[in-house]
């Protein structure tokens, strides 16, 4: 009987709550000290081609979310139904099946924003982010903070897409998420909009001048790659 | 004979993969510290692209598009696949880097212990993938799909090379600490982005 109920407790200790500390950390540490696009060097590729708006940034960065967290859940299930081999074939497969679920949605319901997305969708397969944390994190890890894992490192991510967009739109065009920010008179005074914002290098200074400002306020990020 | 080469210049200079498009960044980024491991991966990304474009090609023409299953049955004439391509192009890339992989682990060791780990990055690097959807996006023929996917491979190589000639200078610079590897390359990338920017509207 006592060992029954024994037994019972130890079983119980190792369940901790949904929202434990530990699993905060692991949601908001790719947000700061962790970023996934300015520290780990992951996920530059698709993505900044389509910062030119802030809406565009934005239905990608809850795309990349929904892909990142859902194939880290899912991965995190079946880990320990993988062969060790053709593992990369198998998170692959997943990555795709979701990004194809979410291709069609946009396709039905934002025509527009899927136009303007145009192959940077089918692109977020070939995302490091998403591939990086299957491989270091899901493949390790218990399914729920596989998952938070997976929210942390596309809000990440997003997060450093939505700050470009917002630059980019707002001194490339005068406007954000499509309202004109910048009002007439300004232009009748002699302003121009900053034609090189809508031009792909501009994107990439952002990104360094962003990078060169987290790495002086945080000093130990200094040389990590 | 005028277009191809057109299309071919286009995809090296003007629509560069890195420059105009983003794509390859991760490896772009990590692989170019030096300038004899950037030259492998440059050579592998164009061997792979030339490979693997044609070959999606294929499959979107003879599986995937609208009335492509005729062959089979004509009452499949109406079945459109399409939704498919995500995951049947990345299959495609993933075996022939594998492929790739073990060609060149048997015959060339000495590159193949240089690229190390870059090589399965391959499979993950964007410009492959983008090539092909480029290639389904724009809807080319299969000579028009070769020449576009060597040049946008040939374009990667040039870039990565360059900017692995320029990293290889720079670290005897003397640069603000915070700014030093990923911040300045990135600035570096945008200046180079500017450069051959100047290309734009060049035709034969």
């Amino acid at each position: 009987m006592s060992t029954e109920v024994q037994s019972a407790t130890v079983i119980k200790a190792p369940s901790e709550p949904l929202f434990s500390k530990k699993n905060i950390k692991v949601l908001k540490d790719p947000l700061s000290d962790n970023n996934p696009v300015t520290v780990q060097v992951l996920g530059i590729c698709s993505a900044l081609a389509v910062t030119t708006q802030v809406m565009p940034s934005l239905i990608m960065a809850i795309s990349v979310i929904f892909v990142s967290a859902f194939s880290n859940l899912i991965i995190s299930a079946i880990r320990n139904g993988i062969p060790n081999r053709i593992r990369i074939i198998v998170q692959l497969v997943v990555i795709a099946t979701l990004v194809t679920l979410v291709d069609q949605v946009l396709k039905a319901y934002m025509y527009d924003v899927s136009k303007k997305l145009s192959v940077f969708v089918g692109l977020i397969i070939t995302n490091c982010i998403i591939m990086g944390r299957l491989e270091a994190f899901a493949m390790q890890k218990k399914p729920w903070p596989s998952f938070l894992d997976g929210i942390g490192s596309g809000a990440g991510y997003g997060l450093v897409l939505l700050f470009i967009g917002v630059f980019r739109e707002l001194f490339g065009s005068g406007s954000l998420m499509g309202y004109k920010i910048v009002p007439d008179w300004a232009y009748e005074m002699g302003y121009v909009n900053n034609g090189l914002m809508m031009l792909p290098p501009a994107a990439l200074f952002l990104i360094g001048i962003y990078i060169w400002i987290q790495r002086s306020l945080n000093k130990s990020l200094v040389n990590v790659s | 004979m005028v277009e191809y080469i057109n299309l071919f210049i286009k995809a090296v200079f003007i629509e560069n993969m890195v420059f105009a498009f983003f794509l390859g960044m991760c490896s772009f980024l990590a692989v170019s510290k030096s300038l004899k491991t950037a030259f492998g991966l440059g050579i592998a990304v164009v061997f792979v692209n030339i490979i693997t474009a044609p070959f999606n090609y294929i499959i979107l023409s003879v599986m995937l598009e609208k009335g492509a299953l005729s062959w089979i049955d004509p009452s499949l004439a109406d079945v459109d696949l399409t939704f498919l391509s995500f995951i049947l192009f990345i299959s495609v890339i993933a075996g022939t880097v594998q492929l790739v992989e073990m060609i060149i682990e048997k015959y060339l060791p000495a590159l193949y212990s240089s690229l190390g780990i870059f090589l399965p990055l391959i499979t993950v690097n964007c410009a492959i993938l983008g090539s092909s959807l480029f290639m389904q996006e724009r809807a080319y023929n299969l000579p028009e799909t070769v020449v576009f996917a060597g040049g946008s491979g040939v374009g990667f190589f040039l870039a990565i090379v360059a900017l692995a000639a320029i990293r290889e200078k720079l670290t005897y610079s003397n640069v603000p600490d915070p700014l030093k590897g990923l911040g300045l390359a990135m600035l570096i990338t945008g200046l180079m982005g500017m450069a051959f920017l100047s290309f734009a509207g060049i035709q034969l």
